[in-house]
This record gives C-alpha cells, sequence and structure tokens, in this order.
C-alpha cells in the first residue's frame, strides 16, 4: 500500500509532517552526518533577526525533570549571512526550508518578509512571536491578540510565501490566539513554544541560568501541548503544526490524533539526532496497521464519545 | 563518520571512590575518534537523565591489531557520571559519536607538553600515543588535589612520556597547581637559551577546570608559546543545535563573540578565547 504522509501548509507541501524545530537544530547543515535533510518535512532555522545577535552569557541550559529550560537569547548570524552562507547549502541538500524569523518592531518582522521573499530556497515563514526569553519584542506581540493580528497580516501583505505564526504557551487562551492568527491570514499556526520556568541552585542560591528565567522543553510539557494542540483544533480551520516534548513515534501520532497536521521536534533531536529515521518508520508502521493510506486522514480523528455509553453497549 | 551505538560496558575499573575508567564496546567510534574527540553518551536503558552529557574519548582500545573499543575516564559529580561509575559489565550505554575539533599534532622538531589537571587528564592519553607516533618529544604535567588521585602513571611512564606532577596537598610532586611547575619549566629554558631563536618549539596541550586553562593561557602567553586547550562548557547536544555551550573568542582588538565549543571546539587556541 502506497502511503500519502504529505502535508499541505498554504501553498507548500511537506513530504512529511516532521519539522526540525527551530531553535534545535541550528541552521540544518549541522546535521548532515545524522540525517538526510531532504528526507525531512522540514527545517525549521534557527530564528532570525536582521542584524546577528549575541544571546545571553552561559550557563544557557539546565536539565529538569524529563525536560531542559534554555534561555539562549536568539544568538544568531543575522539574515543576510543566512541567506548568503547557509540558504544555498541548504537548497543543494533539497532541505524544505522554513525560516523563523524574529522582530523588535513590527517593521523588522516585514522587513525580513520582504528580505526572504526575495531569497531562493525559502518554502515558509515562522514567526518568532513568542521567544519568553528575550525582552525586546516578539512576545510583546505573541502575548496580545491586537498585535499578534497585525504582525500576522503586516508579514501577510508583503510576502508570498507561507506565514506560520509561532504561538506561546505563555497565556490564559491560546486557542484565541490561532484564531486572531487566522482572521489575520495566517496559513497555519505553529505551537507550542516554551513555557515560561526556573530553576534555582539551593547550595548557592543562584539562579541556574544567567537570564534567570528561561524556557522549559522536553516530554515533561508534552501533555499540556497536546490539550493546547486540541484546543486550537477545535478554533481554527487552518493547519496546526503541534510541538512540544515529541520523543518517538507515539508522541507524533497522539498530537496529530488530537489536531495536528504536522509536528515539531526539538528537544529530543538533542538526545538523538538519528530520531527522524525511528519517528517516520513508527509513522508509517502504525498507518500500515491502522489501514491509514493518507496521514491527512489521521489528523484529528480523537474519539471523544462517552467511554460509560460504550461499556453499557458491551 | 558520526554514529549512534548502544555500547555495551566491556569493562569498569573504579580507580578511586570517584574516579574510574569505562570501556565500551564502541568499535567504529573508537577508530574514528582523533585525540581530543568526545562522545555524548547516556544510560540505554533510562530517559534519565534526558540529555547526554560529553565525555573527551580516553584509550583506544586494541587487541590483535583491532580495534574493539574506546575507554572514557570519569569523576563522579553528577547522575550520569553516577551512572558511569556504576555500571558493571553487560550493561549498555548510548554512545555518539566521534564529535568535536581534535588537537593538531606537532611534530619533531618541536616538543609537546601536556598539561592535565584531576579529569582533564582524559584526551592526553590518545594524545600522547599520536605525538609518540609522530616522534615527538611529549611531556604530562599533571595535577590533582592529592597524590592518591594521580592516575595512569605508569601507562605514560612506560611509553615514555616524561611526567611533572604537582599536588595541592604535596602528597606527590610540587606542593603547587600544575601551573606552578609549568611556568618554572618555561623560565627555565628561557634563562638556558637567551636566544629565542635557538629554543626548540613547544607546543602546550591543556585540559581541565576553566581557571586552570586560563592560567595555562596565561602563562603561556607570557614566554610566547602557542598552546591548544579543551574546554568543557555545559553542553545539550554536542551536536551545534542548541547554543547552550558558547564561549567567547577574541573578534578583532576589543570584541568577542560566543562560538559553539561543541564544533568550534572543544580544542581552541588559547590565543583566541576571552577569558571573563
Amino acid at each position: 500500500m502506497g502511503l500519502d504522509l504529505s502535508v499541505q501548509i498554504g501553498a507548500l507541501t511537506l513530504k512529511n509532517p516532521l519539522i526540525a524545530a527551530s531553535g534545535c537544530f541550528g541552521y540544518g547543515v549541522e546535521y548532515t552526518e545524522a540525517v538526510d535533510l531532504s528526507t525531512l518535512g522540514g527545517v525549521a532555522v534557527k530564528g532570525l533577526f536582521l542584524k546577528p545577535r549575541e544571546g545571553h552569557p552561559p550557563e544557557r541550559i539546565v536539565e529538569t525533570p524529563s525536560g531542559m529550560l534554555n534561555a539562549i537569547g536568539l544568538q544568531g548570524i543575522g539574515v543576510h549571512r543566512f541567506i548568503q552562507e547557509k540558504l544555498p547549502e541548504l537548497r543543494r541538500l533539497r532541505a524544505t526550508v522554513i525560516v523563523n524569523i524574529c522582530g523588535s518592531t513590527l517593521d523588522e518582522y516585514v522587513e525580513l518578509a520582504r528580505i526572504l521573499s526575495d531569497a531562493e530556497g525559502v518554502g515558509a515563514l515562522e514567526l518568532n512571536i513568542s521567544c519568553p526569553n528575550i525582552k525586546e519584542g516578539g512576545i510583546t506581540f505573541g502575548c496580545s491578540l491586537h498585535g499578534t493580528f497585525d504582525v500576522v497580516s503586516a508579514v501577510k501583505k508583503v510576502t508570498p510565501l507561507p506565514v506560520i505564526p509561532k504561538l506561546t504557551p505563555n497565556v490564559t487562551d491560546v486557542a484565541s490566539f490561532a484564531r486572531a492568527s487566522e482572521e489575520a491570514g495566517a496559513d497555519a499556526v505553529s505551537l507550542v513554544n516554551t513555557f515560561l520556568a526556573m530553576a534555582i541552585d539551593i547550595e548557592t542560591r543562584r539562579p541556574e541560568l544567567s537570564n534567570i528565567v528561561g524556557g522549559l522543553s522536553g516530554p515533561a510539557i508534552r501533555p499540556i501541548a497536546v490539550r493546547m494542540v486540541y484546543e486550537c483544533r477545535r478554533a481554527v480551520k487552518i493547519p496546526v503544526i503541534g510541538m512540544g516534548g515529541i520523543a518517538s513515534a507515539r508522541d507524533v501520532l497522539e498530537f496529530i490524533i488530537a489536531g495536528a497536521d504536522a509536528v515539531q521536534v526539538g528537544t529530543a533531536n538533542f538526545v538523538d539526532p538519528f530520531i527522524w529515521k525511528k519517528l517516520l518508520d513508527g509513522i508509517t508502521d502504525y498507518m500500515r496497521r491502522h489501514n491509514i493510506s493518507r496521514i491527512a486522514d489521521l489528523v484529528a480523528t480523537i474519539d471523544t464519545t462517552s467511554r460509560e455509553k460504550e461499556w453499557i453497549s458491551s | 563518520m558520526l554514529r549512534d551505538v548502544e555500547a555495551r560496558v566491556i569493562a569498569n575499573t573504579r580507580l578511586s571512590a570517584d574516579y574510574n575508567v569505562i570501556a565500551l564496546a564502541a568499535p567504529e567510534i573508537a577508530q574514528a575518534t582523533q585525540p581530543g574527540q568526545f562522545v555524548m553518551v547516556k544510560s540505554a536503558r533510562s530517559a534519565d537523565p534526558l540529555l547526554r552529557r560529553p565525555f573527551s574519548v580516553f584509550e583506544v582500545l586494541r587487541s590483535n591489531g583491532r580495534v574493539d573499543g574506546l575507554t572514557l575516564l570519569s569523576k563522579r559529580i553528577g547522575v550520569t557520571t553516577k551512572i558511569l561509575y556504576d555500571a558493571v559489565e553487560g550493561d549498555t550505554i548510548a554512545c555518539l559519536g566521534p564529535l568535536g575539533r581534535p588537537f593538531e599534532i606537532v611534530d619533531p622538531p618541536a616538543e609537546a607538553w601536556m598539561v592535565a589537571g584531576g579529569v582533564g587528564l582524559a584526551p592526553f592519553a590518545t594524545l600522547g600515543e599520536a605525538l609518540l607516533a609522530r616522534g615527538t618529544t611529549t611531556t604530562l604535567f599533571y595535577g590533582a588535589r592529592t597524590g592518591a588521585e594521580l592516575f595512569y602513571l605508569d601507562w605514560f611512564k612506560s611509553r615514555g612520556i616524561r611526567l611533572v606532577l604537582a599536588t595541592e596537598d604535596g602528597s606527590t610532586g610540587d606542593r603547587a597547581r600544575i601551573t606552578g611547575p609549568l611556568e618554572r619549566e618555561l623560565r627555565q629554558l628561557e634563562s638556558r637559551i637567551p636566544n629565542p631563536d635557538s629554543r626548540s618549539d613547544i607546543m602546550i596541550y591543556a585540559c581541565g577546570p576553566e581557571p586552570m586553562l586560563e592560567a595555562v593561557a596565561h602563562v603561556t602567553a607570557k614566554f610566547g608559546r602557542p598552546s591548544q586547550v579543551s574546554v568543557e562548557r555545559t553542553m545539550g547536544c554536542g551536536m551545534g543545535g542548541c547554543y547552550s555551550c558558547v564561549i567567547p573568542v577574541q573578534d578583532g582588538p576589543n570584541g568577542h563573540h560566543y562560538v559553539r565549543s561543541c564544533i568550534a571546539g572543544p580544542v581552541f587556541h588559547g590565543e583566541d578565547l576571552v577569558w571573563d
């Protein structure tokens, strides 16, 4: 049985639902010894500003139960060096490139979108409006419904590329942000970015991270992320890209059943850079076992009918 | 070529209450490893801890001309080092590697001085062998808190590596930090041969706690000697993906910028690093 794993995000077709999550995969080219980038649904590269950024001083990460905190501070080479130095290599490797962009102002998002729309080899733009670790911009858009609407519509006006706002879970009702994104013309939403969190060394009474607070990722957050994807799926018609602690094919399938059209994998790639083939094999095994020929047919198939009724009828 | 293997524990030798040398059946990784490179390890049986931890490859194990595996020198300070300390033959450890930029190996007539602090001895067994294979005269400056924590002395001595030892309690060698004897020997060399052009080249290799590396970089700079230092920063992935293990490097006369020590290092030229 030929399986159709493809996912449609606006005009962009992903060959499968597996995307390397931004901030967890460098610029993609770091991972060529572990994975053929052309076999991935997409590669979301590390968040880019217009200009290079140094990021925060170490310590930048700390492990916590079933997860990790990070406050990298969006160290990056800036959009121009990305286009010159990384994009040609990604194109040569036939990667489907999703460029994650960050701005301190609305104009910076618009400028980045303009520049990247003219570059060859960009598949989609992911708007980072959810990084919890930097003060300027980004999260200020992502924590306001008006801000989210404004940045999505402004970017949509200047680019033919699919636009995917990446949503923060650090809000009361993430589904309303998915809705604001859809109304502004977003082609999809991706969620969740990390949960704002902190950890303290009790011997020194110092925070574990130089930034004091950071973003929590990894299996610890997965059940919350699944719930948020489920809520967003019910709120919008555009594709939902789910992420948060995925570490196995079972976790990918859980997100898809909850309502994700595609998924991103981040922290688990740190642990196992060879995870991608294992995930893909696990998904196709499941599809064969359940007689599913199109992965799209599995999306949002969660069965919430009453268990009690089933029990009575049996 | 990068590999991830579930390596069987071939042997685990406890050297002290904290230190051990664990032998892992990862022949392909061992075969491909160059001196100074590292592996990322975790338990193959448990997802706790979640992230791998970096270890220099200590020895490449050979028998009958074949590579059987590698060893890691570990000091028990956290969860993963405790797993490595407690592991028994037959356990499995997930081992990803080889990773990172190796040492540049100098040829004669240059000499090599290796400077190790504590568990920072780890990269110098493979480096020492590679240097000797080139015929390079090699010295190991090796410091620890106490004489009971100086390991593998016979291993290095029997291969023809000169040893200079220091302990903080004076139980073996100089009562000093290892940079003490290093500085002394550099000064002696200077006074013995006043003409800098007549002195032989010496490459100084160092691995140990960061304050020691900083001291080595200062001492070597003072005497105009080049150095290569192997750093260890908190590392999430070892592949350049997470940007956690950054270290500042010189960037023009006054500036610096962060590079990822996993892929730009862990070995750096001492003069390139900026010390906080």
